[in-house]
């Protein structure tokens, strides 16, 4: 069997990362993307050491220019592609959103906006060639509105809904659509929070690999996330909004 | 803020956490801060701790870098996980040649503290086979640093108070894979421990033992071993215990100790060879998570030193003896012998000689004045004790024990320090 073609875009964030490293261990041809060259290298040289039998290629694009996006898609789509993997993102603090317009409209960019678009051009591709798996990376947060991080929680919410449409778009077809939702994971991204509780990457990263592989439209990781945003997203209004979270 | 405590649970200490992900911007991070690298927090005492201050965390910084695999070179970040570069390195011939008894320690980790393995007297510390390091300062400097450079010198076994160590090249040790031959044999006295170390220096790369610590005379089971070639598989992947909660009190104390002791020793005391993986030969608490957690809530030290050759049978009696009339100590005890190496760091601790390892459950006053009583004995012996371990040390015992101090001193980071520097070198 030839090898898998999986792009990853926000590659050097630490849960696809990890995906990378399991991935490479069955030897893969990685398309890497990132905003920084430098930093998508430090993860291509990784996975080099890892997995000589793996092939890769990195690549550097504005996550928010659209002709970057199609640029990428059009150099991916030369030969059929497996698996994309949409995972960059930022977790902005949610004061500074309050307090500065900027950070809002970024965190909405960068968590919403851009990987939408990547994966409606993507999506386009894949219905073309029928096959494939694209998986985004969205969040808890996106369940439901919560003060403490609504901004960053509306822009994945933004990813669910329209996820929710492209299921709806390919059903019947072999390409298989996938959201992710991480926990609260212990990465760079959260360091500033208390670990206690946080799950470890490589265990988020072991879920969402496996749960591609089976093509599941929704893996919450860890799974227990899955029962307490049900409770989280049943609250009536007046209980919910009693709570400091 | 997080609260973080050290191996050895002494005390939990609030620290801010920074994390390091990108070893290319460490420099930009951490310039004109106060902090102090951390790990994977497996040292015991307070050398990984800066209470109240930063720690910057290297555990994302766990990318290769290069793997040369004709010469044996591998270049890593600073946070890779012993653990994690055998299993990538073994499959393909080639070994860590130092490895301590965890292998859940960093790079980073095993460079700052010079750890040593079984394996002393042929192959030194862990720092005789750093080929090169990048270190990284406060002062937003970034140095390549080789053998031979005294900043070299310094941050080999230099608790991290040099700079922050981003990556390193390592040079591994040819193996024809993951078995090693061990050899079990019992010793009834010390006497009987030092003949079999000096016998099997020759010819087997490990040696180690296990000394039972109640009984006066240091009875104990000496292991030795060499890799061999061997066509078993390999074992299916160990499933890890936990010891799930803190006990109220420690399990191990003087009702277990005694019959616990007795019966390892009655068990292991005809001799015996068996082909083991180097995992359950080197490592074998590492299956066990959160085995610190046994010695209960108030948590435990380790006492290691190592005392000259012609001195440390003498010394090494006289600390048993002291050890089993105060009736403390635990099953973790080990006695082996350091071979005749010059160590490369100014602050490494193994030197030739023998070294005794014993955990002590925190038991407050008590242990502390045995520890008084054994300091004694080191001192005079012209021993010295592993910073590592260490959580109390005197600050003269450090001084005897480290007569290139003052050296080491100037090549500190003065953006640097932790509770163990603090404590042992006021500042």
């Amino acid at each position: 069997m030839s090898k898998k073609r999986i792009v990853i875009v926000g590659a050097s964030s630490a849960i696809a990362a990890h995906c990378a490293r399991l991935w490479a261990d069955e030897g893969a041809h990685f398309i890497l993307v990132g905003r920084e060259l430098s930093r998508v290298q430090q993860v291509a040289d990784d996975l080099r050491v890892r997995s000589p039998q793996s092939t890769i290629e990195e690549a550097q694009i504005d996550f928010n220019d659209t002709a970057d996006i199609k640029s990428l898609v059009a150099h991916a789509a030369q030969s059929t592609i497996d698996i994309v993997l949409i995972a960059h993102g930022n977790l902005p603090q949610q004061p500074e959103c309050e307090t500065n317009l900027d950070t809002a409209c970024d965190a909405l960019l960068v968590n919403g906006l851009s990987p939408v678009l990547f994966a409606e051009a993507f999506a386009a591709q894949l219905t073309k060639q029928g096959s494939g798996t694209l998986a985004v990376i969205g969040s808890v947060a996106g369940d439901r509105g919560r003060k403490s991080n609504y901004v960053y929680g509306a822009a994945k919410g933004m990813v669910e809904r329209y996820l929710q449409g492209l299921q709806h778009r390919v059903a019947g077809s072999a390409v298989k659509i996938v959201l992710i939702k991480p926990g609260p994971t212990a990465t760079p991204m959260t360091a500033h929070l208390p670990q206690r509780g946080l799950a470890s990457v490589e265990s988020v990263a072991r879920s969402i690999v496996n749960g591609i592989a089976a093509g599941r439209p929704v893996i919450y990781a860890p799974a227990k996330w899955w029962l307490i945003m049900i409770v989280i997203r049943h609250l009536p209004h007046f209980v919910f909004n009693k709570l400091d979270i | 803020m997080v609260a973080i405590s050290a191996w050895g649970r002494l005390g939990s200490f609030e620290h801010q956490l920074h994390p390091l992900p990108d070893r290319t911007r460490v420099a930009a991070a951490i310039k004109d801060h106060l902090g102090l690298a951390f790990g994977n927090g497996r040292s015991y005492g307070d050398v990984c701790l800066n209470p109240g201050g930063v720690l910057w965390d290297t555990r994302a910084m766990d990318r290769y870098i290069a793997f040369d695999e004709q010469e044996g070179r591998l270049r890593c970040e600073a946070g890779v996980l012993l653990k994690d570069l055998q299993r990538l390195c073994v499959p393909r011939g080639w070994m860590l040649p130092v490895v301590p008894g965890t292998q859940l320690i960093t790079v980073g980790g095993a460079i700052a503290n010079d750890i040593h393995g079984k394996n002393h007297h042929v192959r030194g510390c862990f720092g005789d086979h750093v080929a090169r390091l990048t270190l990284v300062r406060t002062d937003g400097s970034v140095q390549e640093c080789e053998p031979g450079d005294p900043l070299f010198e310094a941050t080999i076994g230099g608790l991290g108070l040099t700079g922050v160590i981003v990556d390193a090249e390592i040079r591994l040790q040819r193996v024809p894979g993951p078995w090693l031959m061990v050899e079990t044999l019992p010793y009834r006295d010390l006497t009987e421990f030092f003949d079999l170390a000096d016998s099997s220096e020759a010819d087997w790369e490990h040696t180690v033992s296990w000394v039972d610590c109640l009984h006066g005379a240091g009875r104990g089971i000496f292991m030795r071993a060499n890799p061999v070639e061997s066509q078993l598989s390999e074992p299916p992947a160990a499933r890890s215990l936990r010891v799930p909660v803190v006990p109220p009190v420690s399990l191990v104390n003087s009702l277990s100790l005694r019959p616990f002791n007795s019966a390892y020793y009655a068990l292991k005391k005809s001799r015996a060879s068996s082909v083991q993986h180097y995992e359950s030969f080197f490592h074998p608490l590492d299956s066990v998570l959160d085995w610190n957690r046994i010695y209960g809530p108030r948590g435990f030290y380790q006492y290691q030193c190592v005392l000259p050759r012609d001195t440390g049978r003498e010394g090494v009696k006289a600390m048993l003896t002291a050890i089993a009339q105060a009736g403390m100590g635990s099953f973790l005890a080990v006695l082996k012998t350091f071979g005749d190496r010059e160590p490369r760091g100014m602050l490494s601790f193994a030197q030739q000689g023998v070294t005794l390892a014993l955990d002590f459950p925190n038991g407050g006053e008590r242990t502390l004045k045995l520890f008084d009583a054994l300091d004694a004995l080191v001192m005079s012996a012209g021993g010295r004790l592993y910073p590592a371990k260490d959580a109390r040390m005197p600050r003269a015992l450090f001084e005897a024990g480290y007569p290139r101090l003052n050296e080491f001193l100037p090549y500190r980071d003065p953006g640097i320090s932790s509770a163990m520097s603090r404590r042992l070198m006021g500042s």
